[in-house]
């Protein structure tokens, strides 16, 4: 499994994503991720992006909206819905 | 009954940050304890009392919000020995009030079932549900009490109605819980909160009737204000707006209350004996009124700020502002304690507490200080409303800009030192942000006042108290021993008279100087001592003018910018110092602090007093 998986930071903004799983990079970073509501199948969307190299990010996470650095979102690995 | 009557019922209410917990004990307890709309605004635990209608006695207890049980932060950590019982004598809660928003039902609740698994008697409050049901939410709520097996009391804590949907079960629920016996919070790992939320995701799946799309208004107004570049023009806007307000919309409460205080001060004089006389009118009429006059701006600053947090705004100016600190070595988190100390530093330090990291906690807390607190706004007006003309700008007060400038230069200073900080001595990795957005709320107007007035009666309460004595001492050390040298013979000139060669050098006079020593207590004492020590001063003739009027003509503008320079930096808040103390455990930081802010504020003001000196001549 070299090919790079998706992450939530490579979404076009307003474009719908599933959350299919987390990297392994940063465990610690992982469950804070799932406690503020990040799990498999949740629905995201980028609703928008600071101006200076597109950080921090504004996410909906189903209902709820969370602010998170691009850093953090390349943590979150996303399918598009088939 | 007769059993249970005796005994007080412990009830904790948990959950995630921003869920309404506050909101609710406030209503139960008619408490006042700040609530507004971001998360991470109780950092403390409260206690309070409620009585059942079936007569049981309540002790109702309000924690920081947390999304699970590890305690990272202190706010955290203080919700999570609440809830297990590790504080000392105290007995662990009988029951668990566990928060969740109605409409994040899907995304928050797995952190209901980790809270559940502690095995404590446990109540679902389902809160904001109206909110919720105007989105078009649907939940079953019945089939939510029985995957749960706790029952679960959809409420609207915010308003009464709301509260007596929880108040008129809480009486059977508590005739049903048993003795404690749960054990102690488990840390837990990646792959529990997995199981965890896939749990907590099939029971969402079951009782989510309808599901709407997020709230249209928040996804139209974020559209707008977290635009990449409208949304920090609107921010800058927004503070700008602010501070013209506070200057435009107050002239009119302001001359009413000066009137007011020329009136009394004329009654006075002619009061017998003479000294009494004096006490009055100098002392206690000139300090209080040379504060009190400021009220009306005052009143204006808090009622923005707490619009602004009420609002949901503060979440989107922390974004903004996220990139920009990040590079100062701070969090964007660490903005809303910083927009906080705009009212008060107190507070503001306070809700550091928030920030996980202890090198960035302390790095907020050190620069605190600097944002522009509401203290500070009765010496600059002061002093604008005595050198800056009253002209427009094009279409700015010029008046309103200078004060703009001072303020920019407190937020310029705080990040520049953030960063210089960060680079020595509060080395570290700067921590990500992770940060929920509420959505956009109307502040209720009625909670609005009740806070509004709080801040003010704070602000009033202070100048009955401190100021009024102050007042009182400075007179009696002003015009005692009588001398021929006027102040300088009296044993407030003798104490100044000792300071006064540090600070020659940064030209302020003797009256400053005498003032600023009570005005260490906090920063618009100076007013209050600058106001009884010129009304000792003055003639007859110039009893009638106002203070502004008189430092016009004791004092040289070289003098008041230096003075205005100085007070974009010196510590003079007792409170903001011990705050530090407590909140940072150290005494050397806590001197690192007032050291760094004094040292700063007497090159500022050198550096003003004499680049101003070689433009006026």
């Amino acid at each position: 499994m070299n090919a790079k998986r998706k992450t939530l930071n490579d979404l076009r903004s307003h474009e719908e994503a599933r959350v299919s799983g987390f990297s392994s990079d940063d465990p610690t970073m992982v469950i804070k991720l799932r406690e503020i509501g990040f799990a498999e199948g949740d629905t995201v969307e980028i609703m928008g992006r600071g101006l200076l190299g597109g950080t921090p990010v504004s996410v909906r996470l189903n209902q709820t909206l969370i602010a998170l650095r691009a850093r953090e979102a390349r943590l979150v690995e996303v399918e598009n819905f088939t | 009954m007769t059993a249970s009557a005796s005994r007080v019922y412990r009830l904790a209410f948990v959950g995630a940050p921003n869920t309404g917990k506050t909101t609710l004990f406030n209503g139960l307890t008619g408490g006042r304890a700040k609530t507004a709309n971001y998360p991470g605004v109780t950092v403390e635990r409260r206690i309070g009392h409620f009585e059942t209608p079936g007569g049981r006695a309540l002790q109702l207890i309000d924690l920081p919000g947390i999304y699970g049980l590890a305690g990272r932060t202190l706010d955290e950590r203080v919700a999570v020995d609440a809830i297990s019982g590790n504080i000392a004598d105290e007995d662990a809660p009988d029951l668990l009030l566990i928060f969740l928003d109605a409409s994040s039902l899907r995304t928050h609740l797995h952190s209901v079932l980790e809270l559940k698994a502690l095995g404590r008697p446990a109540v679902l409050v389902l809160n904001m549900i109206d909110l919720a049901k105007r989105d078009g939410v649907e939940i079953d709520i019945a089939g939510l009490e029985k995957a749960l097996g706790i029952p679960v009391i959809p409420t609207n804590a915010a308003r009464k109605s709301g509260r007596e949907a929880l108040i008129n079960r809480i009486d059977s629920i508590l005739d049903g819980i048993q003795t404690n016996t749960a054990a102690a919070p488990q840390k837990i790992e990646g792959n529990v909160l997995k199981s965890l939320q896939g749990e907590a995701r099939a029971i969402a799946n079951k009782v989510i009737i309808h599901e709407a799309g997020m709230n249209r208004l928040t996804r139209q107004l974020d559209a707008v204000l977290m635009h990449p570049l409208l949304g920090p023009v609107i921010l800058a806007s927004i503070l700008f707006l602010m501070f013209q307000a506070v200057y435009s919309w107050a002239n009119i409460p302001m001359d009413m209350i000066d009137g007011f205080f020329a009136f009394m001060h004329d009654q006075a004089r002619h009061i017998h004996p003479d000294w009494l006389a004096s006490l009055l009118a100098d002392g206690v009429i000139a300090g209080l009124g040379s504060v009190l006059i400021f009220l009306p701006q005052i009143a204006i600053l808090f009622g923005f700020i707490l619009f602004l947090e009420g609002s949901g705004y503060m979440g989107r100016a922390a974004f903004l502002m996220d990139e920009m600190m990040r590079r100062a070595g701070l969090n964007g988190r660490a903005f809303i304690p910083l927009l906080s100390s705009f009212a008060c530093a107190v507070p503001g330090i306070m809700a550091a507490r928030t920030i996980e990291s202890d090198r960035d906690r302390l790095t907020t807390i050190l620069v605190a200080p600097l944002m522009t607190c509401s203290a500070r706004l009765p010496v600059y007006t002061l002093i604008i409303a005595a050198f800056i003309p009253r002209e427009k700008v094009g279409i700015f007060n010029q008046q309103g800009l200078v004060m703009f400038g001072l303020y920019m230069a407190g937020i310029f200073s705080a990040i520049t030192i953030a960063f210089v900080l960060r680079k020595t001595v509060t080395k570290g990795e700067t921590q990500p942000l992770l940060m929920e957005l509420p959505s956009y709320k109307l502040p209720q107007i009625g909670d609005f006042l009740i806070a509004l007035w709080n801040r003010v009666w704070a602000f009033l309460y202070r100048a009955g108290s401190v100021i009024f004595m102050v007042a009182i001492a400075l007179w009696f050390l002003a015009s005692f021993p009588h001398s021929a040298d006027g102040i300088r013979g009296s044993f407030a000139g003798m104490i100044g008279g000792v300071l006064e060669p540090l600070f020659r050098p940064i030209g302020f006079s003797l009256e400053t100087v005498i003032a600023l020593v009570p005005g260490m207590a906090a920063r618009e004492v100076v007013v209050a001592a600058m106001g009884t020590v010129y009304a000792l001063q003055g003639n007859e003739e110039q009893v009638t003018q106002s203070l502004a009027q008189l430092l016009q003509n004791a004092w040289t503008l070289p003098s008041a910018l230096s003075f205005l320079a100085w007070y974009v930096f010196a510590p003079q808040c007792f409170a903001t110092i011990a705050t530090v103390r407590r909140e940072t455990n150290s005494l050397n930081w806590t001197l690192f602090m007032v050291g760094y802010l004094f040292a700063l504020a007497y090159i500022a003001a050198f550096i003003t007093y004499h680049v101003a000196l070689m433009f006026t001549g």
